[in-house]
């Protein structure tokens, strides 16, 4: 390796074999607990007289290992993973706070682990009582008048608020009629998706080159009578908040539609907007984002609906109440969307929210707020004095909420350097890689860093002189960038089995059915 | 940093939101505790839940009590794994690695080639597969026996709302098993798929699966079976009897039962690009790099999903239950082949064992269906003159949670209770059980 490749930091590596190359027959990692043999006498032999057709001819093909190879295997791919804890992750759109530890500890508890969803609610009257106090906290938080905390993920939140809307206009008589949803293309990507798998039209608006957000008049011409609601994210991955939003809200309330605002990321926003307030009949919030309970490598996560009055009848059932005495689960609600997963939704991310919003407190909360926008307008000061990067949209908002996002166009224009590879050169310096921009690039070269509250200002200090050495690189020695990384746990991967059927290769058995064939 | 940044204050950063809709109020919120307070207070609230060590519980339905060995948890802890997100493979290969060992080992158990990273659960999993078929038929009509579980029946009608039509078949009242005459006259070119169940839902095998598999591709149909994986160390996998998407639940797989709240749906399909075009959720492929000797992970076809096409995909994908995966995947390794045969073994003569022993009380009928069962079984209380929610009561007055009380969810099945049996339960166990149902029933 060259010294100008060097940046002081290299990644662990252990070319860590897949698992099904480690181990060798017969080894395993787990006792079954025994059958008592008065069992076996009373039983006899029940294998035997399964349906023949019916009986497993062999084991599956697992690998087999002792425990200590399997710890160990385990150990080395987590030491090849990049989390909040590992050092400087600043991953945009992902809100990737820390998660204090104690929350985690509280999650892990028997005492949840080892209750049974179906048990009777005198039973798991602690659960049921974090779970109760958890919906009228978000409640307050967003000035929605009730929540569920049944689905699973942001993009599960707002499939879950275009079911509602849905059955809200059927129970009218409109649902066939009103059958398009208007969204916004700089929402997160679900606020399309979510509606289109709900069965909806979705028409998507573009932000004017000024403002960063939708015309009202782009709005007006988009809604007609077959406008059955907006479901749009504020304020947006740009860091900008949609200040027409009010106006929006009017506007399809005036058109008989309804308005459901995506506030996965409400980190700018706790304690100083409360969507409901403004008008917003949804809303939802991500527990993995906002409320600091861990990404777990892409879940489970948590997301939390909130809606007004009037759509509560059409909540995902159930819902917890307390009736002066004892908790209990409410089913009774005729008018239900029915389930959107099975049981009550994440619970044990529900502990941790719960236990966070506790130790944060009302003043901690709008703390938080504050010192990840202070953190990320600190971090939009520094990056731009870095040469090639610039902030669209930058006069008609300077100051940016929780994050921005920032474009590496005039870089490429110069270099040749790209964002993809910025992103990649950014892993040799040992940070985590940063958010580009969901599809489509709406800016070109886009790079969205998201500092939250949880880190310092000396590492905001690092990240803009990692970037600052990179575009110095970038204008010196182009090719450095462009074939990094180059001190990460691999070098670059053939992107084509992405793609290609022949190649793809989904499980250990279909790469070796490939593989063997390719050689015959 | 306010002075870097040239402002005087904090307020003039979110100059973006008007002023007139700010929330100018006080939050009815309690103020900040210290880790010591919260945790007392959690702790305390907690102490009122009563756990299956503290009583002796048959519940399954959807979750199962299962034994989670230490290394599972000790994995899953691993702060790497806990607190990474959406690194790409270069920051995150172990990631990716165990991702793929999750899908590989899935993929051997049902007998598939292809199999995606898990998200929700069984019921969401199992309403996207449908979704993948009336996508990929352009038709209608999905169905489902009439023994499917009514939690994701509901899931499944709610997914399918103003997009598929859901028809359920009935089954044979003798032995449970979906009645094909049933499902002959109900399938047609209208038909999307066929989903079904194994074990279903009342805990019995249904073995018409090969017949059933070759009505629905007569029909142009596709074939989706649903499982719980551990009754695969001994039952043969649905990709051996013709299932086009197989899909299930992984809770077993190594994660506490967290009052259903650490659930992870599964998902594998046959290696054809109509199917794994149409899959929601992610895929990991094996790749090479450009350094001999190194594996390298991708996604695959990115395009497809929402994340690129948003409204153009139809369907929705994101944060899943990725750390569920990874445990799944050590579960999976620490048992390996024999390991799975047992467990499986163990389960269903522990299961046997009660079965055997609950019919000799009389007045009590189990299992209703003339079929062979897995882990759950269901007991009709009709003969007792008690309802199961009495017989619960009396159970719980001696510690024990007794079955699943399912005689709303099946009218026609009187008053009845799925109980559940696995490796957990020793003989002492279950021989309680009989003792407090004698008492009970009198």
């Amino acid at each position: 390796m060259t010294v100008e490749k060097m940046t002081g930091y290299h990644a662990v590596s252990w070319r860590e074999p897949i698992i099904y190359q480690l181990g060798g027959a017969g080894r395993r990692g787990f006792r079954v607990p025994p059958v008592e043999e008065e069992i076996k006498a009373s039983v006899g032999d029940v294998l035997s007289r399964l349906p023949e057709k019916m009986r497993r001819r062999n084991p599956p093909n697992f690998p087999e290992l002792s425990e200590p190879e399997v710890v160990r295997h385990f150990i080395r791919l987590s030491q090849e993973t990049y989390g909040v804890d590992s050092g400087i992750h600043i991953h945009g759109t992902c809100t990737m706070k820390y998660s204090p530890k104690m929350n985690d500890a509280i999650a892990r508890s028997p005492k949840l682990g080892d209750t049974h969803p179906l048990q009777d609610a005198e039973t798991v009257q602690g659960t049921l009582a974090i779970m109760y106090q958890l919906q009228k906290w978000l409640c307050e938080l967003s000035g929605m008048d009730e929540f569920s905390l049944q689905p699973r993920g942001g993009a599960h939140a707002v499939f879950t608020n275009a079911r509602i809307i849905r059955a809200y206009h059927k129970l009218k008589g409109q649902s066939e009629q009103r059958n398009e949803i208007i969204t916004t293309v700089l929402s997160h990507p679900c606020n399309g998706g979510s509606p289109a798998a709900a069965g909806f039209k979705v028409i998507t608006l573009y932000p004017d080159e000024e403002t960063g957000y939708p015309d009202i008049e782009a709005l007006k011409a988009a809604v007609s009578k077959r406008t059955a609601g907006l479901m749009m994210t504020d304020p947006y991955d740009t860091g900008v908040f949609d200040r027409n939003i009010e106006e929006y809200i009017k506007i399809i309330h005036e058109a008989g539609g309804l308005v459901a605002i995506d506030q996965a990321n409400a980190n700018s926003i706790l304690a100083r907007l409360r969507i409901g307030d403004v008008g917003a009949d949804l809303c939802h919030f991500n527990l993995h984002k906002s409320f600091s309970t861990p990404h777990a490598s892409t879940g489970p996560g948590s997301a939390a609906i909130g809606v007004k009055q009037e759509l509560t009848k059409f909540l995902p059932v159930p819902i917890v109440q307390f009736d002066g005495k004892k908790y209990y689960l409410d089913y009774d609600r005729p008018d239900t969307i029915g389930k959107v997963g099975e049981f009550y939704g994440v619970v044990p991310n529900m502990l941790r929210a719960y236990a966070w919003i506790l130790s944060m407190g009302a003043e901690g909360l709008r703390e938080a707020s504050e010192v990840a926008v202070i953190n990320n307008n600190y971090l939009i000061k520094k990056l731009l004095e870095v040469r090639g990067v610039t902030l669209p949209w930058y006069k008609a908002h300077p100051f940016r909420l929780q994050e921005a996002r920032f474009s590496l166009q005039k870089m490429k224009e110069e270099t040749g350097v790209g964002v993809e590879d910025v992103n990649h050169r950014i892993v040799d310096y040992g940070l985590q890689d940063m958010e580009t921009s969901h599809e489509p690039w709406i800016i070109p070269e886009p790079l969205t860093p998201e500092p939250p509250e949880t880190v310092t200002k000396e590492d905001l200090d690092g990240i803009a002189q990692v970037m600052d050495d990179i575009s110095r690189e970038a204008y010196s020695d182009p090719e450095l960038v462009k074939t990094a990384p180059h001190n990460a746990v691999i070098s670059k991967i053939d992107k084509s089995p992405a793609s290609d059927p022949t190649k793809w290769a989904m499980t250990w058995r279909a790469y070796i059915k490939k593989n063997r064939s390719e050689r015959q | 940093m306010l002075q870097e940044i040239g402002v005087k204050s904090a307020e003039e950063l979110f100059a973006d939101i008007p002023e007139k809709i700010r929330f100018r109020g006080k939050l009815n919120l309690p103020s900040s505790s210290s880790e010591y307070e919260v945790r007392r207070h959690i702790e305390e609230l907690l102490s009122r839940n009563k756990t299956s060590n503290e009583l002796l519980s048959f519940l399954g339905a959807g979750c199962w009590p299962h034994f989670v060995p230490a290394v599972c948890d000790e994995i899953n802890s691993r702060s790497e794994f806990l607190t990474a997100y959406a690194g790409d493979v270069y920051t995150d290969l172990g990631r990716f690695q165990s991702f793929f060992e999750f899908q590989s080992m899935i993929g051997e158990l049902v007998a598939m080639d292809v199999a995606s990273l898990s998200w929700y659960d069984w019921g969401t999993v199992a309403a996207d597969a449908v979704r993948m078929a009336l996508m990929i038929t352009g038709r209608r009509e999905v169905l489902v026996p009439r023994t499917i579980s009514p939690e994701r029946l509901s899931i499944l009608q709610t997914y399918c709302e103003g997009q598929g039509d859901v028809k359920l078949i009935d089954y044979v009242t003798e032995t449970g098993q979906l009645n094909l005459e049933d499902l002959r006259a109900k399938i047609s070119s209208k038909t999307a798929a066929v989903y079904m169940e194994n074990p279903t839902y009342l805990g019995f095998i249904e073995t018409a699966g090969d017949e059933i598999s070759q009505m629905t591709h007569k029909n142009g149909a596709l074939f989706i079976v649903g499982v719980e994986p551990l009754s695969l160390g001994i039952l043969t996998p649905p990709g051996d009897y013709g299932a086009d998407i197989v899909c299930g639940e992984g809770q077993p797989l190594g994660m506490h039962m967290s009052y259903g709240g650490a659930t992870l749906g599964f998902l594998a399909c046959k290696d054809e690009k109509p199917l794994v075009s149409a899959v929601p959720h992610r895929l990991v492929t094996l790749t090479k790099t450009q350094r001999e000797g190194e594996w390298g992970f991708a996604y695959v076809m990115p395009e497809r999903t929402m994340f690129a096409a948003r409204d153009k995909a139809k369907s929705f994908t994101g944060t899943g239950t990725a750390l569920w995966a990874i445990t799944a995947a050590v579960y999976m390794s620490l048992l390996g082949p024999q390991g799975m045969q047992e467990l499986a073994q163990t389960i269903i003569e522990k299961s046997h064992y009660a079965i055997q022993r609950i019919s000799k009380i009389n007045g009590l009928k189990v299992p209703m269906f003339n079929s062979s069962h897995f882990e759950e079984f269901t007991v009709n209380f009709d003969a007792t003159g008690k309802s199961v929610q009495e017989i619960n009561k009396n159970l719980l007055d001696s510690g024990i949670i007794g079955g699943k009380d399912i005689s709303r969810e099946f009218p026609e099945l009187g008053n009845a209770a799925l109980f559940c049996v696995t490796e957990v339960h020793t003989k002492a166990d279950i021989d309680r059980l009989v003792d407090s149902l004698k008492e009970a029933v009198q």
